[in-house]
């Protein structure tokens, strides 16, 4: 039994590390987005796109591998979690779609009108992207009812302040993200206004995670527990200080490239407590990840595959990176 | 009971449009991806700038459809969770590894070196922007293999047992990827997408032909196309026949309803070849039945006088929707029959040296251009339709693969879907079409041909 305890946990640590390599790779892509829709100068928004077009579609692949994860590790959590939240899902699938089309084709806009529209549609598809995925996260910290691998409940238990409140964090942080990738992509004074926002998002982002540890805190009794368990929360609070001077620091320091990694580092801390949260539940408030995995065998047959495939994968998506690193300077609008 | 019965229709309904419009575009990106292979490859090897030019045409054309492809096939992922739940968790430890690795193994590929195949050859060099064009090639086509293994899965299930709780579980991966129907199933689906995908450039390029005869690029891809369909188009005829013949064996009520066959001819007579018929599935018999006698066995028997399972040796609640399977069945074989004859034409045309001055042949072209890929669509309506009511074939039926959500929210969602698609592709397709219409310069510039002087740190 400890044998099938021990790759259940792998599973489990694959699809956390897809997920949240998603959240942190597109994230960016997607406050990006948000941003470009902000800005008035055409040149601007070309350098934008420019950070993002040969990667985007490499990082929302991700979130291919973690819905293909969660279908072949935890089949249960996977047909309980998509009807549950059904129509924040679809919204997320139709976003996704008009995120890429404006993308690729606002290079093909006749005027500069019809592009401002083009990026407009992109900065709705990235809003309604992120703030989707907020709802699903939020609904599901939540709690979701369901009983025999089947989802119970009436379809509006996303719909509640807390979900939504999710929503909205998710987007402020993807928009941080985006922020900051920017002050390290670009230059002058597009580089400059990056810093700003970057700065500010990062006092609003940090704000709302605080009133989020809260308010998950009051949720439920079992993540208070969890939440103020001195191995939890004394490591997570000294991480988070010093991410945060971190940050600080980084935005004097003229390595640009510090904010982003500070603020990553910030997700990959808020995502790590919510599993600490969690755990041993994937679908709270009942189903454990035991009860929700495939069979040995099937969990076996994919985490070897996992373990060739993903280093593989990861050292060329790094050459793929590398190949458009640097600043970028637009000489087109 | 209605309210299942809505969900149940919305719910295919959903699948069915969300995987047609995929499967095009991916289709679309399987083909040219390796029609770019090649048109690189003849470059690298011969140097003739031409091919170049043609393929950062083509490029651009790829850049459009790729990305959004991806996005579209993102919901197809999480549609088994949407509104087929029941099939997740009964078939999830099966299904889900097949996707997974479709994930992991292909789909990185083509995303991962997709930027560089893009926009890099002037920041990486030849060598390995070759390379990146032929990952992002392998990629599409290992794609293939693992969803069709999936889907071929469900047709022809095997490698499994079921569990005390009912579910599938997997027992030899083995003969779970290589399932009796998959090999069939991928040779023909993988010739399809080369087969639309050659029909849509020799489309595109006779419309540029017309409106400027002398351009060679035009006609170096109107060639290529058209040798290609030349190859493929009576090769996939082949499959297709072996394919059948082994439906004959794995799905015989797919193959009586392909047929229009109600019941078994008499001893000796022999099983005809229908060409038209209006199938009544109340009544269980054709009307306006027009056939050849003792064609069929021919082509199902390799005799005169053979016959196959007909469909009245079924439960009536066991046999797909008849006149759905009937028509597509012969929109796919009369579509595959005009492109035989397209390459045929070109060649006899080619032998006289008229290939690029016969206009004609370039209105036929142009008309034929969607061919390809509506043959392949009515081709998945002939399998998938064909293999209802069941999702897992035999064992676990549509009805009771559902979601349990409300009706109203998936037929909501499905015709917001549609309406979104509509538009959304609507758009896409116009601005390809623009970009279709005139044919590739000399010195093409491909996508975005600024963007390798707008990055890295040169």
């Amino acid at each position: 039994m400890w044998g099938n305890d021990w790759i259940t946990l792998l599973s489990a640590a694959a699809l956390a590390f897809s997920v949240l390599n998603y959240v942190l790779l597109d994230g960016t892509d997607l406050g990006v987005g948000v941003l470009l829709g902000f800005t008035r100068c055409s040149k601007q928004r070309r350098a934008m796109a420019v950070t993002i077009l040969p990667i985007w579609d490499a990082n929302e692949t991700w979130l291919v591998l973690g819905g293909g994860g969660l279908l072949a590790l935890f089949p249960m959590a996977y047909a309980i979690l998509l009807p549950a939240l059904y129509l924040p899902f679809i919204v997320m699938f139709l976003a996704l779609i008009l995120r890429a089309a404006a993308l690729e084709f606002r290079d093909y806009a006749p005027d500069q009108t019809v592009k401002r529209c083009i990026d407009g549609l992109l900065m709705c598809g990235s809003l309604l992207i992120g703030g989707s995925q907020g709802i699903v996260l939020g609904a599901l910290v939540q709690g979701l009812p369901n009983s025999g691998a089947q989802y119970t409940g009436d379809g509006r238990e996303w719909m509640g302040p807390f979900p939504l409140f999710c929503g909205a964090v998710l987007v402020v942080g993807y928009t941080w993200l985006g922020a900051c990738w920017l002050y390290w992509r670009t230059e002058d004074e597009l580089q400059q206004r990056s810093k700003r926002q970057a700065k500010s998002l990062a006092v609003v982002t940090i704000a709302l995670l605080a009133v989020l540890v809260v308010w998950t805190v009051k949720l439920d009794v079992w993540y208070a527990q969890r939440l103020s368990d001195t191995f939890v929360w004394l490591p997570g609070a000294a991480l988070f200080v010093s991410l945060t001077i971190g940050f600080i620091l980084g935005c004097r320091s003229r390595r640009d490239y510090l904010p982003l990694f500070a603020a990553l580092g910030i997700f990959v801390l808020a995502f790590a407590m919510m599993i600490a949260a969690l755990f041993p539940l994937i679908v709270p408030p009942n189903l454990t990840l035991q009860a929700a995995a495939s069979s040995t065998v099937s969990q076996i047959f994919m985490l070897i595959g996992f373990a060739v495939l993903i280093p593989v994968t990861l050292i060329y998506n790094t050459y793929g990176f590398k190949v458009f690193s640097g600043k970028v300077h637009p000489v087109r609008d | 009971m209605e309210g299942v019965e809505s969900a149940l229709l919305a719910a295919r309904a959903q699948f069915a449009i969300t995987i047609s419009f995929h499967i095009v575009l991916a289709a679309l990106t399987i083909g040219l991806a390796n029609f770019l292979m090649v048109l690189e490859g003849l470059w690298l090897l011969r140097g003739r700038k031409i091919y170049l030019d043609v393929y950062r045409y083509w490029l651009k054309i790829f850049a459009l459809t790729v990305a959004v492809g991806t996005a579209s096939g993102l919901i197809l992922e999480y549609q088994f969770g949407l509104n087929w739940s029941r099939l997740s968790t009964q078939a999830g430890d099966i299904l889900g590894p097949l996707m997974f690795y479709e994930v992991l193994a292909a789909f990185f590929l083509e995303a991962g070196f997709l930027g560089i195949m893009l926009f890099g050859l002037k920041r990486v060099g030849p060598r390995v922007h070759f390379f990146a064009t032929c990952a992002v090639a392998a990629g599409s086509l290992i794609s293939a293999f693992w969803i069709l293994s999936a889907n071929s899965w469900m047709q022809t299930p095997a490698g499994f047992s079921i569990g005390a709780d009912g579910r599938f579980i997997a027992q030899d991966w083995w003969a779970i990827i290589f399932n009796p129907s998959f090999p069939y199933r991928l040779v023909h689906m993988t010739l399809a997408a080369m087969l639309g995908t050659a029909t849509l450039v020799a489309g595109a390029s006779a419309w540029q032909l017309l409106k400027e005869p002398e351009n060679p690029r035009a006609r170096l891809q109107y060639s290529m196309a058209l040798w290609t369909i030349l190859v493929l188009a009576p090769a996939q005829i082949v499959v297709g026949h072996f394919h059948a013949e082994h439906s004959l064996v794995v799905q015989p009520q797919k193959v009586a309803a392909i047929e229009g066959s109600w019941t078994r001819p008499p001893e000796g007579a022999g099983e005809p070849m229908r060409l038209f018929a209006l199938p009544d599935m109340d009544e269980r018999r054709n009307h306006w039945e027009l056939s050849i006698p003792r064609v069929g066995s021919l082509y199902l028997r390799y005799n005169l006088t053979g016959t196959i399972a007909a469909l009245n040796e079924f439960a009536p609640q066991d046999i797909p929707p008849v006149p759905i399977v009937f028509f597509a069945f012969r929109f796919m074989v009369g579509l595959g029959l005009l492109m035989l004859g397209q390459g045929l034409v070109s060649w006899m045309l080619r032998r006289r040296q008229r290939l690029c001055s016969a206009r004609w042949m370039m209105r036929g072209c142009v008309l034929m251009a969607p061919a390809g890929f509506l043959a392949m669509l009515s081709g998945w309506v002939v399998t998938e339709v064909g293999r209802q009511p069941f999702t897992v074939y035999g064992l676990l039926r549509t009805a009771d693969s559902l979601s349990s959500i409300s009706h109203r929210q998936v037929i909501a969602s499905t015709w917001s879907i549609l309406g979104f698609y509509l538009l959304i592709f609507g758009i896409g397709l116009w601005v390809l079409l623009r970009i279709l219409r005139k044919p590739a310069l000399e010195d093409e510039p491909g996508p975005q041909p600024t963007l390798a002087d707008e990055t890295g740190d040169s």
